[in-house]
């Protein structure tokens, strides 16, 4: 039996950068039907203090954010697979040995799913019925790609997008060089693998990189929007709301 | 930020060389490892074997070192015990004075490069030459290998042009088969006239003491037949139980570092040459040919204090350089940049856990963890894992920048309050609109000047997710609220 609720964790990039990645999540999880629950208090997993190595800080903040998500015994989506990996791999490694944020990490992370995940594998869906007219390119996320292993669902459902053409991404498995505060502390670094990404981006002639991830898109964005190109970016989700009109009818 | 490791990077980055020759070997090893792991029937379950025969050698190490050493030594070798580069180097160096040796002929080997064996043994007046092709350029460039399977992959085919037409005096030509000539033409002569020779080990096979090497030139099978005396240095981890098991890890070695099936030369070594036949029904007059004696050091070089800890899975690396070729940062940086003598992902993680975290700041950091070399690891080290667990070490150790140390207790008291996360949110959305144009931001001030350096950085939205979501459920008959349910 597929759920009648979910809890939605935001992420704190869609909270404060990207709120229309959110709130398409939110229309199309009601589109299934689903009750979508916004667990109050919820902030930020605590992923870039993990992997700066402060992983004292990283625990603090992931006992917060498994009080916040223990609140309900609804299954948890996230818009991100890297918070998603944070959540079901990284949760429970760092509480490993905690006689009670183990067990709590364990069950959350069991029940912890990304996005396009939650709709293929658990709902069992992949035409949502939208419909978005367009040459778009797919920037499968390092961490839903490796960390969580997922890759077809969110090819599976941009293929059901009516008017989609999804164009192939040469280098599309290569990281886009965000890496967290990787992009600040190794700077140029970052810069030139973001710049093969983009190099890449335009060769392919879409007009628009999806993904799965506000963080690379923030990224891939960031550096096309230095680059003064006409490509945009969108998280999955965005496009998945598209309706009829290829616009989202709720802003 | 202007540390040796920055600006190695810096020098790295806009290399043109550097990028051209990387270019062409990364992308064509990566694709014939594709190709050659298809080939492999069931690559997934060899993959998984290989692993196990590894984590299975290193749980008794002790056992199978023991088994190893005495298996040479029945075969008629000789075992040396090195706990430290300074005492490798002073064995082999014993070694080629006992054996009065003055030219010594080297094939491939990584742990000699960790030892720093070369300038040790000329120290000694001891002429050392290299005869692994891409090692013979470096030598001659006066370089370090750059790469743990293609030593000289920082250098295109025309900068090997030029350096052969400067050292030996040859006419100027970048063609690979002409330079392969020339090399061969002067290794020939050294093959011939060395007193000892030196090789690296891939695997030791404890039952039976035989050392394996690989190679594709057949400079390890001149090297270690040719001379009176041949030394093989090893890790002391690079054992595998029995033959059966070699051939496992045969199976996805050359496949995941050239992509080939094998090597073209493989190499078994049981003991040196045997004047008499070593069974009676044998019969004849022994072996043709080999070395009078046959010495294997084995390295440990901090390799025992790795065992047990959580960087120990790094041992069960093989060396087959996949890691390094799939890296995206290797690919931008090349090897020389990580500064260490194991470049790459394997060596971000392998050189802080043989020589601690203080001289290696920044090498667990040289990562997006991207997860790329977990995924083709032929042994699959999950190397992101190990990554983060040196990267806490060095937050414990006091190496975070202190803008991050100030700025970490400040992000943590916020998100675990989420009233001063929203006022930080708030602060942060006030900043940002005011400052952006378009809804972006051009330039940020330092540290975040980084992340301006090479992109924009958006405004944050006019109104925050939750406060849309709010608005959204309002009208709607229930309210879905986790505040009813807790």
């Amino acid at each position: 039996m597929p759920p009648t609720t979910v809890q939605l964790f935001a992420t704190c990039l869609i909270e404060t950068l990207r709120p229309s990645a959110g709130m398409a999540v939110v229309r199309v999880l009601e589109g299934l039907g689903l009750t979508v629950e916004y667990p109050d208090g919820q902030t930020c997993c605590g992923q870039p203090a993990f992997n700066g190595g402060a992983w004292e800080d990283a625990r603090a903040m992931a006992r917060h954010t498994l009080d916040v998500l223990s609140r309900s015994p609804a299954p948890i989506v996230i818009p991100s697979g890297s918070c998603a990996d944070m959540i079901v791999h990284h949760y429970p490694e760092l509480f490993a040995d905690d006689p009670k944020y183990g067990p709590l990490a364990r069950d959350i992370a069991s029940r912890t799913y990304e996005f396009s995940q939650f709709i293929v594998e658990v709902m069992g869906v992949s035409d949502l019925g939208a419909r978005f007219a367009g040459k778009i390119v797919y920037h499968p996320s390092c961490h839903l790609l490796r960390g969580l292993g997922v890759d077809d669902a969110p090819r599976k459902l941009l293929a059901r997008v009516n008017g989609l053409e999804v164009a192939d991404l040469p280098g599309a498995h290569e990281c886009c060089g965000f890496g967290g505060l990787f992009a600040v502390k190794m700077s140029d670094i970052s810069g030139a693998m973001l710049d093969r990404k983009l190099q890449n981006v335009e060769s392919a002639g879409a007009q628009t990189v999806v993904g799965c991830d506000v963080s690379c898109l923030l990224h891939i964005g960031g550096g096309l929007r230095r680059r003064g190109a006409k490509v945009e970016t969108k998280h999955i989700a965005e496009l998945l709301a598209s309706d009829e009109r290829g616009a989202m009818n709720d802003e | 930020m202007s540390s040796p490791f920055h600006s190695r990077v810096a020098g790295a980055l806009v290399d043109d060389n550097l990028h051209i020759a990387l270019n062409r070997v990364t992308s064509r090893f990566t694709t014939l490892r594709l190709n050659a792991l298809a080939s492999l029937p069931h690559a997934d379950s060899v993959r998984d074997r290989a692993r196990a025969i590894r984590a299975h050698t290193l749980s008794r190490l002790d056992i199978y070192l023991a088994q190893f050493a005495d298996s040479v030594e029945a075969a008629g070798g000789r075992v040396h015990w090195a706990a430290d580069a300074h005492a490798a180097n002073r064995i082999v160096a014993e070694i080629a004075k006992a054996a009065r040796a003055r030219t010594v002929v080297k094939g491939k080997s990584m742990v000699s490069e960790e030892t720093h064996l070369n300038p040790a043994l000329e120290a000694e007046g001891i002429t050392v030459v290299e005869s692994d092709l891409g090692e013979y350029i470096i030598q001659l460039a006066g370089e370090t290998p750059s790469h743990i399977i293609a030593p000289a992959v920082h250098k295109t085919k025309e900068q090997v042009g030029q350096l052969f037409h400067e050292k030996l005096g040859i006419p100027l030509t970048h063609d690979p088969a002409l330079l392969t000539a020339a090399a061969r033409a002067k290794l020939r002569e050294v093959f011939l006239t060395a007193d000892m020779g030196i090789s690296g080990v891939n695997f030791g096979v404890a039952e039976t003491g035989t050392i394996c090497i690989v190679t594709n030139e057949g400079n390890g099978r001149l090297t270690t037949s040719t001379p009176r005396v041949h030394v093989a240095m090893m890790g002391i981890e690079r054992l595998v139980p029995t033959l059966d098991d070699l051939s496992a890890m045969l199976q996805v070695l050359a496949r995941s570092a050239t992509g080939q099936k094998l090597s073209v030369y493989t190499s078994l070594i049981t003991g040196p040459r045997r004047r008499r036949p070593s069974k009676q029904s044998e019969g004849g007059p022994g072996e043709p040919d080999g070395p009078d004696e046959l010495h294997v050091v084995l390295v440990d070089n901090g390799r025992s204090r790795v065992l047990g800890t959580r960087l120990a899975e790094i041992l069960y690396c093989i060396r087959c350089g996949a890691c390094l070729n799939i890296c995206p940062v290797y690919q931008q940086i090349g090897g020389h940049a990580y500064g260490s003598v194991y470049p790459g992902p394997v060596g971000a993680v392998l050189t802080p856990a043989l020589e601690g975290v203080e001289p290696w700041p920044e090498l667990p950091q040289a990562s997006t963890l991207c997860g790329a070399c977990r995924d083709v690891c032929p042994v699959r080290i999950d190397i992101p894992r190990m990554l983060l667990e040196l990267r806490d070490a060095g937050h414990r150790a006091g190496q975070t920048p202190a803008w991050l140390k100030l700025f970490l207790p400040l992000y943590q008291l916020a998100a675990t309050q989420p009233a001063l996360f929203n006022f930080g949110a708030a602060a942060a959305r006030w900043i940002t609109r005011a400052l952006s144009s378009n809804g972006w931001l051009k330039r940020l001030p330092p540290p975040l000047s980084g992340w301006t350096d090479h992109r924009d950085f958006p405004a944050f939205a006019a109104q925050p997710f939750s406060a849309q979501f709010k608005n959204h459920h309002k009208g709607a008959k229930t309210q879905r609220n986790t505040k009813d349910s807790s």
